[in-house]
Order: C-alpha cells, then sequence, then structure tokens
C-alpha cells in the first residue's frame, strides 16, 4: 500500500496545461505587434539601462515584420486565454480551492522565511498544507496578473468602445505599457517557476500531471507527516500543522 | 484576506498498482493533449492564407467583427482634448496613393446606384456644418499622437446627399435595412483604398476632414479632403479621397489585402 495525497484537483491540471500553450502564443504575438512600435526602456538619466528590446534580440527571434500575423495569433487565442482563465477563477471560487491559494496575514511573514529557506540562510522552512508563503502569493499574484492583462487588453483593443475602461486605467498609452510591463512580469514569472520547479523535484512536478503525490514520511523537504485530523477551526490564524504534501 | 482555515489535501491508502495505473493514464492524457496542441498549432500554420493571413484566424478576425458590432454604439465617443495639446506638426506615415501630386481639377466622385456618379468640389464639402476634433490618433503600429482636424461629418454629407441607401434617400437610422452595410473609399490613383462598415462610416465623430491644425490639409496629411474617422486604426483613415462607393459586399481594402484585420474597429 502506499500512501497518497491528492493534490491537484483535475479541472485545475486541464485549466494550467491549457494556460501554458496559449500564454506563450499571447507573449509571442504581442512581442509580434510590440516590435512595429517598441519605445520602452529602463534609463537612469541619459545611460539606457535595459532596451525592450535590443535589435539583436529581435532579429535571433525573428521578429521584425510580422505584425499583422502577430495581431491575427493575438486576437484569435485571446479568447481561448479568457475563457480559460474564468474557468479557472469561477472553479477555484466554487470548489473552495481558493482557500489553498489566496493569502493570509501569515503568508507574508512565511514568505520571508521560505525566500531565507532557499536561499539556505534558514534550515527549515515553515509548515504549509498545499502552497507555502511565497508560492500562494505569487500564484494569487499571477492570477491578478491575468485579469490585469485581460483588462487593459481590452482597453487598447477597444478605447473607443469601452473608453470608460482606458481612461480607468490611465489613458491609451498608458493601458499599452501596463499591458506591456504585465507581460514581462509573466515573463519573469515563468522563469522562477521552472527554476523552482525543476528545485522541488520530479514527485512535486508530475503530480501537476497526475493530481497526486505519494507521501513519504521521511522526506527532509516535507515536514512530518501526521494523522489525518481536520484542523482545528477554533483559532485558525496559529500555525497549522505540519504539512503534508 | 482570507480568514478561514486552510483544509488539509485528501489522502488515501492506496495499492502500488493503483498509483501505477492513474500514473499511466494520466502521462498518457497529458501526451494526447500535448499532440493536439501541436496538431492544432500545425493546422493553422499549414494553412492556406486567406488575404495575406491564415485562413482559420482570419475567419475567427472576422466573428470577432460580428462581437465588436454588438456593442458598437454612435454614442460611444472617442475621448477628446483641448486643441492646444495637438501635435504640430501631426505626424505622417505612409505616401500610398498620393506619391504624385494632386491634379489641379480634383473633385470628390460619389458613385449611386441607379443615378450618374455625383462630382463635387471642395466648396460643395465646406458648404456642410464644420466639425472639429481633437482626440488621439491611433496607428496600427501601436504609436498614438494627439491631433486636431477638422471637416465636415461624414453622416451629415451623407444625409445632405442621399447617400448609402437602396432606396436615394437619406440613411434613417430606423430603416437599418436600406443602407449598404460598407463605405468603399480610394485614391484617385487607386493606389490606396479602404473598406469601411456602414455602422463606423455614420459614427458621428467620422470626418471628411479639410482642415489640420486650422490650416488646409497639406499635401502629406492628404490634400484637399481625406477621411478622419476615430472608431477606427490610422491605416482607414484614407487620404486624399479620389471616389467613394456604397456596396454590401466588403469593398476591397488596402492593408487587409496584406494580412490585417478588415474591420480594425476601435
Amino acid at each position: 500500500m502506499k500512501r497518497i495525497v491528492h493534490k491537484h484537483p483535475l479541472a485545475i491540471r486541464w485549466f494550467h496545461w491549457i494556460n501554458f500553450p496559449v500564454l506563450f502564443v499571447m507573449i509571442w504575438s504581442g512581442l509580434l505587434i510590440y516590435w512595429a512600435y517598441d519605445p520602452y526602456k529602463i534609463q537612469i538619466g541619459d545611460y539606457v539601462l535595459l532596451s525592450f528590446f535590443p535589435d539583436s534580440f529581435y532579429k535571433a527571434l525573428k521578429v521584425p515584420f510580422r505584425l499583422a500575423e502577430g495581431m491575427a495569433w493575438h486576437w484569435v487565442f485571446m479568447w481561448v486565454f479568457i475563457l480559460n482563465g474564468i474557468l479557472y477563477v469561477a472553479y477555484t471560487f466554487i470548489s473552495g480551492e481558493w482557500r489553498h491559494l489566496v493569502p493570509d496575514r501569515n503568508s507574508f511573514r512565511e514568505a520571508g522565511q521560505v525566500v531565507l529557506y532557499d536561499l539556505g540562510l534558514r534550515k527549515t522552512q515553515p509548515p504549509f498544507v498545499k502552497y507555502n508563503g511565497a508560492q500562494k502569493i505569487a500564484y494569487f499574484t499571477v492570477m491578478l496578473m491575468g485579469i490585469g492583462s485581460v483588462l487593459t487588453g481590452f482597453a487598447i483593443y477597444k478605447p473607443v468602445q469601452i473608453a470608460w475602461l482606458t481612461t480607468l486605467l490611465g489613458g491609451y498609452e498608458a493601458a499599452r505599457l501596463e499591458h506591456f510591463v504585465l507581460t514581462v512580469g509573466f515573463v519573469l514569472f515563468f522563469f522562477v517557476h521552472v527554476i523552482q520547479v525543476a528545485r522541488a523535484g520530479w514527485h512535486n512536478f508530475q503530480s501537476m500531471i497526475t493530481g497526486f503525490e505519494v507521501v513519504k514520511p521521511t522526506d527532509p523537504e516535507r515536514p512530518v507527516n501526521q494523522p489525518v485530523t481536520p484542523a482545528p477551526t477554533s483559532d485558525p490564524l496559529s500555525p497549522t500543522q505540519p504539512a503534508l504534501s | 484576506m482570507s480568514q478561514s482555515t486552510e483544509p488539509n489535501l485528501p489522502e488515501e491508502d492506496v495499492p502500488e498498482s493503483v498509483t501505477r495505473r492513474k500514473t499511466l493514464i494520466s502521462f498518457g492524457v497529458f501526451a494526447l493533449a500535448a499532440a493536439g496542441s501541436t496538431g492544432l498549432y500545425k493546422y493553422i500554420a499549414d494553412s492556406k492564407n486567406a488575404m495575406g493571413v491564415k485562413r482559420p484566424l482570419r475567419l475567427v478576425m472576422n466573428e470577432n467583427e460580428a462581437i465588436a458590432k454588438t456593442y458598437f454604439s454612435n454614442a460611444h465617443l472617442v475621448p477628446t482634448f483641448d486643441p492646444k495639446q495637438a501635435a504640430r506638426p501631426a505626424r505622417v506615415n505612409g505616401y500610398e496613393g498620393i506619391k504624385k501630386p494632386v491634379a489641379d481639377d480634383w473633385q470628390l466622385q460619389v458613385d449611386r446606384p441607379n443615378a450618374e456618379p455625383l462630382l463635387l468640389s471642395m466648396d460643395a464639402i465646406k458648404a456642410l456644418p464644420k466639425h472639429e476634433i481633437t482626440y488621439e490618433f491611433k496607428c496600427i503600429e501601436g504609436w498614438s499622437q494627439k491631433q486636431h482636424w477638422a471637416g465636415a461629418r461624414l453622416s451629415d454629407f451623407l444625409a445632405a446627399y442621399k447617400l448609402g441607401t437602396r432606396s436615394g434617400n437619406a440613411p434613417n437610422p430606423d430603416q437599418p435595412d436600406d443602407l449598404f452595410r460598407h463605405v468603399g473609399m480610394e485614391t484617385p490613383d487607386k493606389g490606396y483604398y479602404v473598406g469601411i462598415d456602414i455602422e463606423s462610416a455614420l459614427h458621428p465623430q467620422t470626418l471628411l476632414a479639410y482642415e489640420n491644425n486650422g490650416q488646409p490639409i497639406n499635401a502629406q496629411h492628404g490634400a484637399p479632403l481625406r477621411l478622419i474617422i476615430p472608431v477606427k486604426y490610422g491605416v482607414k483613415n484614407l487620404k486624399r479621397i479620389g471616389r467613394i462607393f456604397f456596396s454590401d459586399e466588403r469593398p476591397r481594402d488596402f492593408w487587409a489585402e496584406r494580412g490585417y484585420d478588415y474591420y480594425v474597429g476601435l
């Protein structure tokens, strides 16, 4: 016999793996669009720290002169991104899965401890149930960023028909910049996410495909296994039992 | 934030054969889904082009037009600004259709069903009420600029000359079936041409413009008469209008033929 823990519901796994290629298409086609007018840079005084993007970058990725193609892909796959996102948020809310995701007041302190632990500056990580504080903050934020991308996207897609939204976001030019910054955020998230998943190992990764993870009582990465008991309800804010995961 | 307790994850004791089977099935479905999405990409990428863009993408973009029309409204106006904020001079981008000087005997030709084409001078346009607008002109490339334009409303023009309808009456909002579905415009040399849905053409901010920053439009901006249509990207704002016509079919469109969305409604 093996003890398994059901970690990711089937729906969440579908939403996750649909989102991955769709978001990739959105970012790639977005880059084709951005190339046609690419004014953004990070500048300190006269010194350009980072230019979005250097010609060599565009050339290496074969970006130039593909605006029409980029718009076509962007305006088709946006619907898949939106639909998948709506279903994900609705499912997360209705199923109660949000309880694993939404950060609480302890999450920020925990996140700090997790970062210290990951950097080797702390011996133990704080106990957690499904996601640690840092994960909760990261995954919840990236969900909010998805909503932000849709809103800023529509603000630049229909700036006359939905002018109130464009105005609310600071105007047409501001909304375009916001849309871009959010995209950079997704790319940064992606790199950190992939590194962390690689660090967490195969069992964690495969649980996003199979949904379950075999419990190893002696896993040093996971605090000691406990019998399944309902979490105390009298004092919900006290640290929970060491995590099963 | 959340005050609720995070529940523990459900656990179960199962035989190893079960975990093995579950794993196998999950990875099998995962592989199938990956193959399916790769197949979808290949299907799109290997499709024939429809006007310069992959056919499946073109079909969805045309559906996007239908969706956009459900919330298009003449009451939705482009935000306007003080003319003092307008760029001087307004940015010039593109010379298709206006590479040679405009003819001295320029006239606006308007084709009508069952009637001789109308031939009009600038005086005829200027006789209509003049409207000014300062708004953010938006290029499909992504840049935008506050620009100040003035001219006659296209809707006033169509009403005054009883154009755009099958009956030969002035356009009547209560009789949408009487309207042709599109307006076509082209430069005198036919080097640049656009097609515009009739709803966008009748939008109150759509102008037959003859002034920029209070001066007659210069040659680069499409003298003597150009289209200013804030509900569209710049590509539809045809310069130096030579001919206007109406049709139910989509009139040919310079950039749509080159892979861009036909509607490009903002």
